[in-house]
């Protein structure tokens, strides 16, 4: 195991309100990796940063063996350098098939001019069949992404990202608005991708963290809180008092 | 090309095959090649309209496909008619020049015959001298790859530096209805080179074809506009197909998720702006020497606004929604604004066409936005139901 991400010191400040507060976090490759933490407590602002939506006040963001700074990179730099993202509200491209909107993801060239050179290729249409299996939407593949139910369309966007084939998988809410049975298969398809991979999931649901057996980060007013298994956590008195105190409350 | 893309895309034959129909059922009617029921004002009414059809393709790839509302098509439309048109009127007044010098006993000196040339295409804004921007204006080959480059141009700086910054919605279709509005108001001023308010005029003379009558010439321009148009459809139609298709549509469904899928977004803005750029510019060049003139006024920011019309009416993100617009409802502009429509007496007042045709064309395009966003091309979904 080696260290892929390293977020240290980060900082963000919106009008005057820090959302992040000198924020160290490590992602290991392969890792499964829980972020858990209050509404607003800057789960989703982390994932900006990452990805290079937000750009941090202060602090560093390293990336791979090289070491390479991800604050300097566009979005589109930091998606084909190997990290992939779910949004919290499913953003699937609604208009087009399932299958369009995995061959968009796979992992091919991404200019204008090599995608207009594009050709349908057997190789690609096994990765999307592979993908499809996996996310169990084999039977949808031209059904378009609109007509999907919720949860469907959540596991469409982590088959999405399962195409992008990134190193760093970053999911922000994967279970929300899913029955039990939908979010059991979830943590399947998490736990599978996180076997070769670093997968970053960020979740409300303890009964769904506690199910990823993985390691907990908890984040609290844009700093880390805890971080350690979940039974050694949510045994943390500053946790119990900012977090599972409230939501118990 | 790839093999299956028209098998993929029965539309794309469907609509071939009609152009193709009413291409021919215009020849034999036309006075040139056929019959002569259809006169040659209207063969040059319906090639204009072939031109228009092609712009509004073009603005339905950049609008309905990619979802950039550019209100500014119209200055590459007019760029690329300028670019012609300034070579059909240099050559004709370089043949009237030679012919009326021609009885001199001393041979005039080539610099004698451009001072003529200049005095008598310049003369109108009170100048003789060639601008700087003429200096092609006597090869057909570069101006005709002027008709392509300066649309290409303006269009790839004006998208680069508005797509860099990331101005998107409201504010960039301002910016392109700034853009040609800033063009227009250059071109009216006397000093820019192009005459002015004068625009450019007797477009309609071919230089080399003085003995053929307008009736061929008409025919002929209505072919190749035709042409051109089918050329267009099937251009835009492989493009917006598979995969480059899928990544434009995906930029006008969800832009920020198609960035942190990996691509480039700007990149492929920039490349559909500039690719229907020089297709209007083509489409403007074949169009001015049907229409006879070109002048700053035809590049008016409300001339963009009715292509953006036309493209809501016929129904956007199909390229035959595009066509069936802009053929409907500019015919019908020339109908009702030609006096064609019969005024209507209602007792206390009478309705006249010229000055309510732009009220109707209000009321409908303010109805179709909001009780048919498919626009007219929407009703082919109720023919072509996919069994369910
Ligand atoms: N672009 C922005 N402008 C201003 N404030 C912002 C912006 N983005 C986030 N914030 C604020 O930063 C704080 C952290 O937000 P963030 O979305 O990261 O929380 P979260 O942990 O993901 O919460 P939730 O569990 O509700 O998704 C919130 O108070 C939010 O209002
Ligand atoms: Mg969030």
């Amino acid at each position: 195991m080696s260290t892929l991400l390293e977020v240290s010191g980060v900082s963000v400040t919106f009008d005057g309100f820090r959302a992040i507060n000198n924020l160290s976090i490590q992602i290991a490759e392969p890792e499964l990796r829980a972020v858990i933490g209050p509404n607003g407590a800057g789960k989703t602002t982390f994932m900006d940063i990452v990805t290079g939506k937000t750009r941090p006040d202060e602090g560093q963001v390293v990336w791979g063996e090289k070491n390479i700074s991800l604050l300097g990179m566009s979005e589109s730099q930091i998606a084909n350098a190997g990290i992939g993202r779910k949004f919290q509200k499913p953003t699937v491209f609604e208009d087009q098939s399932v299958r369009q909107n995995l061959a968009m993801a796979l992992k091919n060239p991404r200019g204008p001019f090599s995608v207009l050179r594009h050709r349908k290729t057997a190789d690609g249409a096994a990765k999307i069949e592979a993908i499809a299996d996996e996310i169990g939407l084999t039977d949808h593949l031209t059904r378009s992404a609109g007509e999907l139910s919720h949860g469907q369309k959540q596991w469409l966007e982590i088959g999405m990202l399962l195409a992008q084939d990134p190193r760093l998988l970053l999911v922000d809410e994967p279970a929300a608005g899913m029955t039990a049975q939908e979010r059991e298969k979830t943590t399947d398809i998490l736990k599978r991708a996180a076997e070769t991979r670093a997968v970053v999931v960020v979740e409300h649901d303890m009964e769904f963290v506690r199910r990823l057996e993985c390691k907990v980060t908890v984040l609290h007013e844009g700093s880390v809180l805890a971080e350690g298994s979940l039974d050694h956590v949510t045994k943390d008195q500053s946790v119990i008092d900012v977090y599972l105190g409230r939501s118990d409350a | 090309m790839h093999k299956s893309f028209i098998f993929h895309n029965p539309s794309v034959l469907w609509f071939l095959l009609a152009l193709a129909l009413f291409t021919m059922a215009v020849t034999v009617l036309s006075e040139a090649f056929g019959v002569g029921l259809v006169s040659t004002s209207f063969v040059k009414t319906l090639g204009k309209t072939l031109c228009l059809c092609l712009i509004a393709i073009a603005m339905d790839v950049v609008w309905g496909y990619c979802g950039i509302l550019s209100l500014g098509h119209f200055a590459f439309f007019g760029t690329g008619g300028y670019a012609i048109g300034m070579w059909l009127m240099y050559a004709r007044t370089e043949g009237i020049v030679a012919a009326s010098l021609e009885g001199q006993a001393i041979p005039p000196t080539p610099q004698e015959i451009s001072d003529a040339i200049g005095t008598q295409i310049f003369g109108v804004v009170g100048s003789s001298e060639f601008p700087a921007i003429w200096a092609f204006a006597d090869s057909l080959v570069l101006q005709l790859l002027m008709v392509v480059l300066v649309p290409g141009l303006l269009a790839l700086v004006f998208g680069w530096l508005a797509f860099r910054s990331r101005v998107t919605g409201v504010y960039l279709s301002i910016l392109t209805q700034a853009m040609t509005l800033a063009l227009s108001l250059y071109l009216f001023q006397n000093d820019s080179g192009l005459r002015g308010n004068n625009g450019l005029s007797g477009l309609q003379n071919i230089p080399g074809f003085e003995d053929t009558s307008q009736a061929t010439i008409s025919m002929v321009f209505f072919l190749v506009s035709a042409i051109a148009l089918a050329a267009g459809y099937v251009l835009f139609a492989w493009v917006m197909s598979g995969k480059m298709g899928s990544v434009v549509q995906g930029i006008r469904d969800n832009e920020a998720r198609v960035r942190f899928l990996g691509y480039h977004v700007e990149s492929y803005k920039l490349f559909v702006f500039t690719l229907t750029a020089v297709i209007a510019g083509i489409a403007g060049a074949l169009y001015y020497p049907q229409a006879g003139i070109i002048n700053p006024a035809e590049i008016a920011p409300i001339a963009s606004i009715y292509l953006a019309v036309w493209v809501a009416i016929g129904g956007r993100g199909r390229l035959y929604g595009a066509v069936i617009g802009a053929a409907f409802v500019s015919l019908l502009s020339s109908w009702f604004t030609g006096g064609g429509a019969p005024a209507i007496n209602l007792g206390f007042y009478t309705i006249q066409w010229t000055d309510w045709w732009l009220v109707l064309l209000g009321v409908s395009f303010v109805c179709v936005t909001l009780f048919f966003p498919k626009g007219i091309g929407g009703l082919f979904d109720y023919l072509v139901r996919k069994p369910s």
